[in-house]
């Protein structure tokens, strides 16, 4: 029997909480941004590119090891149909998070932009100068923006679910994890059942 | 899991309520509710309300032609900017003349903004790129002024003018236009691109040896400024303007002096509409050469931003609220004309037509 955690790894959780604070903030950056052409564009500008790069680097360092240290299993009880739909909406989710990062990064190097993170550092283009390239990635900047809004948005109100209604620990396994248990690691049947009904609370 | 059902709305109304906040609080952040803002798709409105609508050309300065050269800073400019661009030393120079305008196939007989834009690269990496005009002055000082500008001085259909009384109400209304009116009617109109000044305009923060400073800077050419006859512009051929420095430049290259001007305590830094008068400190930090010039297909201008807020270090931006204004524009028309494809320009067209015959 393979041993499965009850929670995510510590630090899978603390990235986890990071990211998602850097990349509701950036989605807020952005739209926020392009809306106008006052002093705030420029201010906003300068730090969209760097957050949006640091995100790309964490998300390098996260996929690996959330690779390496799996995550719990999804409570028995909840619906296949469901648990297919969550594991579909973490791929898309560490998806937009690699390919939204990427798409900057690759849309500015397609405009002949200098891809600043700060005055003076710049990071070399990825992709050659072509402005029907830029057209496409620009566009797609925009449509990978706002569905990866609706995404979290989808996430963000399972995870309550789980947390508020269900009460079934897997909000608590991003969180601030279960109490081990006194001896031993956890039976398969003691990991989310064995979890008090207030586990989230 | 608890069934009853009053542990159930509680929850339920409060992640309704997570996700409503969230949600309107991105709508309001986008602009799409809320007070009005000022968003780049309103300046291209403007701009193509006054100049009608060219698909796939610059929404302004449609009409140009590529330059390539080099700058040589002599260093005495460190003094002023850390920027390597302004270190003892030569570095490589693409740009574009233009004239003002959106219409990229417009008569050069106009009494519109002759213009420059470069980008000068260095060993570091950096990149400085300018937008410039041939005048010290601009008509309005903010965005929204700007796009009343457009809207009041649309060509009307049938004189080619902007509508008297339109225009008037547009005048009353913004007083700071006079002095760009009063420049322009004074002002000799360069009858070649070689001969004219650029300017930057707007004021820019550098920070160099002597701490931060404010600066406006202008290309200053070599070549002796001489003028259109104003009065037979309509005369002037098309294209007579970058003709002319196409045939200028296929037997020398034309030369520009960069002068730093630093304003005194006092000069307006965050207006374009007022100049800088009496005596400044002002800096010769070396010689843009400009070798050859190239009909936009031809060249490496086109598909580039001449966004003057892209940087190095040691330059940085003033308070000028056009600064920010400019750049989101240009990324819109950038974004716009890249997505509908390039068009033929009036000079490659030209040159096209001189082939095949
Ligand atoms: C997770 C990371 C990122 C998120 C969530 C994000 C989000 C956004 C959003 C929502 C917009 C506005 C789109 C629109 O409404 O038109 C935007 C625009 C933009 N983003 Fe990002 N972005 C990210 C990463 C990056 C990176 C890494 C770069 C470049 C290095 C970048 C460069 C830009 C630029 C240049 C614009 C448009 C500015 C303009 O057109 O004036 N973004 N981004
Ligand atoms: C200090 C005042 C200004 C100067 C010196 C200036 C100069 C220039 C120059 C030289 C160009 C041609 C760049 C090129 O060849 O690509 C240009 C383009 C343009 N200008 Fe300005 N301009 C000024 C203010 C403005 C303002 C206030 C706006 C609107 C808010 C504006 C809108 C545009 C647009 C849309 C383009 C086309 C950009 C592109 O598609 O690449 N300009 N300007």
């Amino acid at each position: 029997m393979t041993c499965r955690p009850t929670d995510f790894h510590p630090a899978l959780r603390v990235v986890h909480w990071l990211m998602a604070a850097m990349v509701l903030a950036m989605l807020f950056i952005g739209v926020g941004m392009v809306s106008t052409t006052g002093p705030l564009y420029l201010v906003l500008l300068a730090l969209h590119r760097p957050v949006g790069i640091a995100i790309l680097m964490l998300v390098l360092i996260r996929l690996p090891l959330r690779l390496a240290t799996g995550a719990p299993t999804l409570p028995a009880d909840l619906p296949m149909l469901q648990q297919r739909i969550a594991k579909g909406t973490h791929v898309l989710l560490y998806a937009a998070m690699l390919g939204l990062p990427l798409i900057g990064w690759a849309m500015l190097s397609a405009g002949g932009y200098p891809v600043a993170l700060t005055k003076g550092i710049a990071l070399p283009p990825i992709l050659p100068h072509d402005l029907a390239l830029y057209a496409l990635l620009r566009e797609a900047h925009t449509v990978v923006a706002l569905l990866f809004f609706a995404l979290i948005l989808v996430h963000f109100v399972a995870a309550l679910m789980h947390g508020l209604i269900r009460r079934d620990g897997v909000l608590r396994s991003m969180t601030v994890g279960h109490a081990k248990p006194a001896v031993g690691p956890p039976t398969p049947t003691e990991k989310y059942s064995t979890t008090p009904a207030a586990d989230d609370d | 899991m608890p069934s009853d059902k009053r542990f159930i709305i509680a929850p339920i109304a409060l992640i309704s309520a997570i996700v409503l906040l969230l949600v309107v609080g991105f709508a309001w952040a986008a602009g799409w509710i809320g007070g009005r803002r000022i968003n780049g798709g309103d300046v291209i409105a403007a701009l193509d309300y006054n100049g009608g609508k060219h698909p796939g050309y610059r929404r302004a300065h449609a009409k140009g032609l590529c330059l390539r050269g080099t700058f040589d800073a002599n260093g005495a400019g460190a003094a002023l900017s850390s920027a390597q661009a302004l270190a003892r030393g030569r570095y490589p120079v693409i740009g574009r003349f233009s004239i003002a305008g959106g219409n990229p196939l417009a008569t050069d007989g106009r009494n519109v903004f002759h213009s420059m834009a470069l980008i000068l690269k260095t060993p570091d990496g950096q990149q400085w790129r300018m937008a410039m005009d041939h005048t010290p002055i601009f008509p309005v000082a903010d965005v929204a002024s700007f796009i009343a500008l457009q809207r009041a001085t649309r060509p009307a259909p049938g004189t080619g003018k902007p509508d008297p009384a339109v225009m008037k109400l547009f005048l009353a209304a913004h007083p700071e236009v006079k002095a760009f009116q009063d420049y322009m009617a004074k002002a000799v109109l360069p009858d070649s691109f070689a001969n004219a000044t650029y300017y930057s305009i707007n004021a820019f923060r550098f920070t160099g040896r002597d701490g931060t400073s404010l600066v406006r800077w202008q290309f200053v050419p070599e070549a002796p400024l001489a003028g259109l006859d104003k009065k037979a512009l309509d005369r002037l051929p098309r294209d007579w303007l970058f003709r002319e420095m196409e045939a200028r430049t296929a037997k020398r290259p034309s030369r520009w002096h960069l002068r730093l001007v630093v304003a005194n305590p006092g000069d307006v830094t965050d207006k374009a509409t007022v100049a800088w008068t009496g005596t400044h400190r002002t800096i010769d930090a070396g010689t843009l050469t400009v070798a050859a010039v190239e009909p936009e297909e031809a060249g490496a201008c086109r598909d580039l931003n001449f966004d003057p807020t892209i940087l190095p270090a040691g330059i940085g931006l003033s308070d000028d609220p056009l600064l920010p204004a400019r750049s989101k524009t240009y990324s819109s028309s950038f974004t716009r004309r890249a997505g509908e494809g390039p068009g033929p320009s009036a000079i490659g067209k030209d040159l096209h037509g001189e082939t095949v015959r």
